[in-house]
């Protein structure tokens, strides 16, 4: 397996916070590299480095073999990079459709206007939003912008999807809804990078983990590995032997 | 595009323009027409910026008036014959604000409008001050410049059909720019232009390349304005109202279409003659003008055609 992304000693530093701290891990083809940590440890400055909203202090990210360290927002998505966001971004008075038609156009492919719009298409039937490609953006419920965002996303057809959460702000139904998606698009041989809260579900969909805590790798492996780590159980609920003590006391 | 109903729509606008004076030797209505085109040049190249990419040029009269110098200085200093000079001027000021564009274009919102009105000023004081275009007195162009059209007379029959052709290449590249990837991503960066980066919009390109292209056609309107009037002055060339009235003519069409912001330029010109030539109401047009605007972005945000469509919804897929 070769790898795709590569961080290599990636810091960043806003102001008096240092929301990555010498980080490095690699993510290989095919792969679903999941990315957890409590909140406020920089899984999302992760993400903005990758794909260029924010340049790293010091340190080298490497794509497909090439060095895009700093490199602008619009040529990194050229390079295949595709990401959803938290709170998601749809262009709101635009169709769902030409939202997707976006995407295509100016992602990896770097598609014409009518295949791109193919492309489009393609995209909306893998998350289910075929039937809702004349609706503005901005009439969709949430789950409904959720799902746009990743069939934004994949209509570039890009070699590495950056997913943000999301499941957030869904309900049951929903979430096992976007889990069939994310699975559908996994079994297509897509490399994914996520961030999930929900642990059920990153735990069953990732390969692989990498576990933050305030902008340090705490911990790397596969999920049964990771759960079973005893800094990890203590970054999400405190010192285990603490728990025990306090249990025993009582 | 030939297929298009709505490129037959321009063309026939423009084929009505061309026709409507020359019946009759009508010269009052061509003198109000030519105005009528000029607002329609000058409003729909305004509402690539505005209406497609969201940034809100208050300047747009630099390109115009930049224009107009560039052309009427080359006929007069230089003896160039006026198509040339024209061609000149429009890609003169489209090279000029491909720059302006690079620079400015790194504000957003309230603080690129300033810049927008900064940059024509900068480019008066600048005339004010150059030797060669006259300083603050202008350039007068002798009526001998008209002989090889045959006469004044001729020449302003042949400057009304350019600034109507001229007028048609807007309305044809407000559409082809619409229907365009280009202005696919325009419409992205207008809608949001940080998640338009991310899905790989190369915004700054896109944004610098759009000023300079909504350029191009008003510094020719210009150009043909001033031979017209064979006076140019910095007041008249650099008058930032003609820049307000435009942004009102926009918002009053519909920012963002191509029907709605011709129509609304009609009008307009329509409105603001009726004033002008009005006993009572002369010189009022601005007041006017300004009302208008208020009343648009209280009560009808998107304009006529936002309206249009609302109501008829069946038109949206006809008018752009």
């Amino acid at each position: 397996m070769t790898a795709l992304l590569e961080f290599d000693k990636v810091h960043k530093r806003f102001g008096g916070l240092q929301a990555v701290h010498d980080l490095s891990f690699t993510i290989c083809s095919g792969e679903i590299l999941g990315l957890i940590g409590p909140n406020g440890a920089g899984k999302t400055t992760v993400f903005n480095l990758i794909n260029g909203v924010y340049a790293p202090d010091a340190g080298r990210i490497a794509f497909n073999g090439t060095n895009i360290t700093g490199e602008t927002v619009y040529r990194v998505a050229r390079c295949g990079v595709a990401r959803t966001h938290q709170i998601v971004r749809p262009l709101a008075n635009m169709t769902v459709l030409e939202n997707c038609t976006v995407g295509a156009c100016f992602g990896r492919e770097n598609l014409p206007l009518v295949r791109a719009r193919e492309a489009a298409h393609e995209a909306l039937a893998m998350v289910g939003l075929d039937d809702r490609s004349d609706t503005r953006a901005t009439l969709l419920t949430i789950a409904g912008k959720k799902r746009l965002e990743l069939a934004r996303a994949l209509a570039a057809r890009p070699l590495l999807l950056l997913l943000d959460e999301v499941l957030a702000g869904l309900n049951p139904t929903e979430v096992d809804h976007m889990i069939g998606i994310v699975r559908r698009i996994r079994a297509r041989g897509m490399t994914i990078l996520m961030i999930e809260h929900l642990m059920q579900a990153i735990m069953s969909l990732s390969d692989r983990i990498v576990v933050l805590n305030f902008g340090k790798k705490l911990a790397e492996g596969s999920p049964t590995a990771v759960a079973s780590d005893p800094q990890v159980v203590e970054a999400y609920l405190g010192d285990p032997k603490l728990a025990a003590e306090l249990h025993r006391r009582k | 595009m030939l297929r298009q109903p709505f490129f037959w729509l321009i063309t026939a606008t423009i084929a009505v323009f061309a026709t409507a004076p020359v019946l009759g030797n009508n010269v009052d209505l061509r003198e109000s027409l030519i105005l009528a085109a000029l607002y329609i040049i000058l409003a729909s190249n305004l509402n690539m910026m505005l209406g497609y990419a969201g940034y809100i040029n208050f300047g747009s009269i630099v390109f115009f008036g930049l224009g107009g110098y560039v052309c009427v200085w080359l006929v007069s200093a230089h003896a160039w014959p006026l198509g040339a000079s024209l061609l000149a001027a429009g890609v003169c000021v489209s090279i000029l604000s491909l720059f302006f564009g690079l620079g400015i274009l790194r504000l957003r919102g309230a603080f690129f409008a300033l810049a927008t009105i900064g940059v024509n000023e900068a480019v008066q004081a600048f005339v004010e001050n150059f030797g060669p275009w006259g300083g603050s007195s202008g350039i007068y162009l002798s009526p001998m410049i008209f002989k090889p059209l045959g006469g004044p007379a001729e020449a302003l029959w042949i400057i009304y059909f350019l600034m109507v052709a001229l007028m048609g290449l807007s309305l044809y590249l407000s559409y082809a720019v619409k229907t365009s990837k280009f202005g696919l991503g325009l419409l992205a960066i207008g809608q949001n232009e940080d998640a338009a980066a991310i899905l790989g919009v190369p915004t700054p390109l896109y944004k610098a390349l759009l000023y300079s292209v909504s350029a191009f056609l008003p510094a020719m309107a210009g150009g043909l304005y001033f031979l017209k009037s064979a006076f140019i002055q910095p007041s008249d060339a650099f008058d930032l109202t003609l820049s307000t009235e435009v942004i009102v003519i926009a918002m009053l069409g519909g920012q963002g279409t191509i029907t709605g912001v011709a129509i609304g330029a009609y009008f307009y010109e329509e409105l603001r003659g009726f004033l002008l030539t009005s006993e009572t109401f002369s010189h009022f047009q601005l007041v006017i003008a300004g009302l208008l605007l208020l009343l648009i972005v209280l009560f009808f945000p998107s304009g006529l055609m936002g309206f249009i469509y609302k109501h008829f919804p069946r038109t949206q897929k006809v008018l752009e």
